[in-house]
């Protein structure tokens, strides 16, 4: 065997040690990443699941005209200022009649949610004959008594409710007066000082609103800035400075773009406060360095061979850009645009600044109401003091996280078709 | 091949100030001076194209010295010589190629027949159409292979219905020798093809827009030798109807296709002629040298 051989044989076993090595730290990685997410989504999910069912109590109430102080079902200025309350402490009161004092009617009246009234207006304006008549009906129960019936022995004893509000509720139980149903309000309505009518559906659309306005203005700007940078500026001094100011502005903290946007377009130009719009404007500032960034980078993976081939048939340069670098630097551009627009959907800070932290319970219609965003959401939930929140900040961040995976989906759903067109 | 050392010191002074010669290309001697005028005959009567004192910079670098040829009809003519002799440079000022790299600067006269190629009022994308290119890497569009063809057709609106567009297609591929083994894949990536056919749908691209002259850039560098031999069949058929330019390392394949050679040596036109004039014949002492295989 000669030498070299020898030598080559000595230095193998060494490069494919090393190459083992690589390789082990390379799974230990991927290991440790998804680590961390499974303990992420565990937590996340541990928490969160049960903001998804609420609980109801069975009552019998009784629509009655003098407690309701109404006389005319059909008139809808009456039904909208109906003693509700009234009719649900009446049933409290008739399924618990040993309760006198006024401080124990107090507890027994919390036992049912604030809002458990709104669906008796709802049942009342569609069915005016039920005035005068008893129903049996399922009433949303307090956020406390849905605490209570979730927990498990510990968390029953640590309960914030009185003694004598866990008899009535085990006797509730017992009677097979308490059910578990689907927390569908939790999708349809707006935010809510009370969690058990609190909903994610107002953040959602706000969300939506805010992104939708991002995407309209940051990608197309963002696309013809790249373009016009990499195929049609001229290289100078001039160009120079606006590549490095483009990569300064990606990395200026988001905060600052919220100052800007309320002092431009909150304080200079007048727009509304708390509005998607403004939010999507302030969004596109941040979201922009990023979108062009990567559109250059895709531009200019673009092979030049097919620049030449497209111009040596007398393609004019706009043309050359769109039948050729364009379609082919899409997929790269849209990597760009999800990368933008997920940051975008994560980000608090600059919206605080344009007041989207509001409280605001109606969902929003359009990009110009006042709206709050998903992560906003979160922040205000979890800064909430009641237990419930806890559940339901964890439940929004399911939601965020799907509303993520679904944008995403969606544009590798895009970008693979983009790539089978070529 | 590299005889830096035979040189003397006014030849070095020589190649550092010309900085083309500084890349380690071949270098001159005194045995083989730059001719005052090319060697040869560099003019026909009736050109189809007529350049002179042709000069090309790149930024302060000269990269073709006052170069003067006439391109006849219906001819194919050769442009031989070392690498970075500016033969590729010199054919890219041909249709303008050269506009999109800003600091490039073409001064002389380039005349298509009567049109001045350089004239402000001049229209690239005329000239383009009428002055086609095929490029040294096959670069077919990452489309169909009808739509590679119908590009240029569709770009100048020389169809106005889709039975015009098939049929130019039909005969641009005709032409380039591809339809019989793409007819029934038209719709396909034309990505997919073979190396040669893919040079050969560059080529049935080119002619689509029925171009008078074609510029052809070292057209079959990136093939083997039977899809060179391809092509170069097919640049013998196509001289029939068109003006071809071609700049080719392999002197065999000069010899083989082209009525008439270009030798370039540095940037300068050193010696033009008949084809067999040239590989037989050499004038000139460098023109010599190159094409006994002293360098290159």
């Amino acid at each position: 065997m000669s030498k070299t051989t020898e030598q080559v044989r000595q230095s193998l076993a060494k490069r494919y040690r090393a190459e083992k090595r690589f390789r082990a730290f390379g799974i230990a990685s991927i290991a440790f990443g998804l680590l961390a997410l499974l303990l992420l989504f565990t937590d996340i999910i541990g928490k969160g699941h049960t903001a998804f069912f609420e609980h109801y109590i069975q009552m019998e109430v009784t629509f009655d005209a003098d407690t309701l102080g109404i006389d005319d079902a059909t008139n809808q200025d009456q039904l909208n200022f109906a003693n509700y309350d009234g009719v649900i402490r009446n049933a409290l009161r008739e399924r618990f009649p040993q309760v006198q004092s006024r401080g124990q009617k107090r507890e027994l009246y919390s036992l049912i949610s604030t809002g458990a009234g709104y669906p008796l207006r709802d049942m009342l304006a569609s069915h005016p004959a039920l005035l005068g008549q008893t129903r049996t009906l399922w009433l949303l129960a307090d956020d406390d008594v849905d605490q209570y019936f979730k927990a498990d022995r510990q968390g029953r004893e640590d309960s914030r409710l009185t003694p004598e509000q866990k008899a009535w509720l085990t006797s509730l139980d017992d009677n097979g007066q308490v059910k578990k149903e689907f927390n569908a309000s939790f999708f349809t309505s707006g935010d809510s000082r009370e969690p058990e009518l609190a909903g994610i559906w107002g953040a959602v659309c706000g969300s939506f609103f805010t992104m939708l306005v991002t995407l309209l203005l940051s990608f197309p700007i963002g696309v013809a800035a790249a373009i016009y940078l990499e195929e049609f500026a001229p290289r100078n001094r001039f160009t120079d400075f606006i590549e490095v100011n483009i990569n300064n502005l990606a990395a200026v903290p988001s905060i600052i773009f919220g100052l800007l946007g309320l002092a431009i377009f909150i304080g200079l130009f007048g727009m509304p406060r708390s509005v998607p719009l403004v939010g999507g404007i302030v969004l596109t500032l941040m979201t922009l360095p990023t979108i062009i960034i990567s559109s250059r980078a895709a531009i200019k993976a673009v092979p030049p061979s097919i620049r030449e081939a497209a111009m040596g048939l007398g393609a004019s340069p706009m043309q050359v850009v769109l039948h050729h670098v364009m379609p082919l630097a899409m997929p790269g551009m849209l990597t760009g645009a999800i990368i933008g627009m997920a940051q975008a959907l994560g980000e608090t800070a600059p919206l605080l600044m344009i007041g989207m932290v509001a409280f605001i319970v109606d969902v929003p219609a359009g990009p110009v109401d006042p709206a709050t965003v998903l992560p906003v959401q979160i922040y205000l939930w979890a800064d909430s003091p009641e237990q419930s929140f806890v559940a339901l900040t964890s439940a929004a961040i399911m939601v965020l996280l799907a509303f993520l995976i679904a944008m995403n989906t969606l544009a590798v759903f895009l970008r693979k078709r983009l790539e089978r067109r070529w | 091949m590299d005889n830096a050392s035979t040189l003397n010191k006014g030849q070095q002074v020589r190649r550092a100030a010309n900085p083309l010669q500084a890349e380690g290309k071949p270098p001159m001697s005194n045995e083989h001076p730059y001719p005052e005028k090319t060697v040869g005959a560099p003019f026909v009567d009736d050109p189809k194209m007529r350049m002179r004192d042709v000069d090309v910079f790149y930024g302060d670098k000269q990269a073709i010295h006052g170069v003067s040829l006439d391109i006849g009809k219906n001819e194919v003519v050769a442009l031989i010589g070392p690498s970075g002799c500016g033969k590729s440079t010199f054919l890219r000022s041909l249709n303008r190629m050269n506009d999109t790299i800003d600091i490039c600067r073409v001064s002389g006269s380039l005349h298509l027949e009567e049109q001045d190629l350089y004239d402000p009022k001049m229209d690239v994308v005329e000239l383009r159409a009428r002055v086609g290119m095929v490029f040294q890497k096959p670069n077919p569009f990452p489309k169909s292979i009808y739509d590679n063809v119908a590009y240029g057709p569709r770009l100048h609106g020389l169809a106005n219905k889709k039975y015009d567009l098939d049929e130019i297609v039909e005969t641009s591929l005709r032409k380039a020798g591809l339809w019989e083994e793409v007819k029934d894949r038209l719709h396909q990536p034309g990505t997919g093809l073979s190396g040669g056919q893919q040079q050969r749908l560059c080529i049935a691209r080119t002619i689509a827009v029925s171009p008078e002259v074609v510029l052809m850039d070292e057209p079959c560098s990136a093939l083997d030798p039977i899809a060179t031999a391809k092509i170069e069949e097919l640049i013998a058929e196509l001289s029939e109807s068109y003006t071809i330019a071609i700049v080719t390392h392999s002197m065999q394949q000069a010899a083989r296709v082209s009525q008439r050679t270009a030798y370039f040596h540095l940037g300068h036109l050193v010696e033009m002629n008949d084809t067999d004039t040239v590989f037989t014949k050499p004038q000139h002492s460098l023109t010599e040298a190159y094409i006994t295989g002293r360098f290159g």
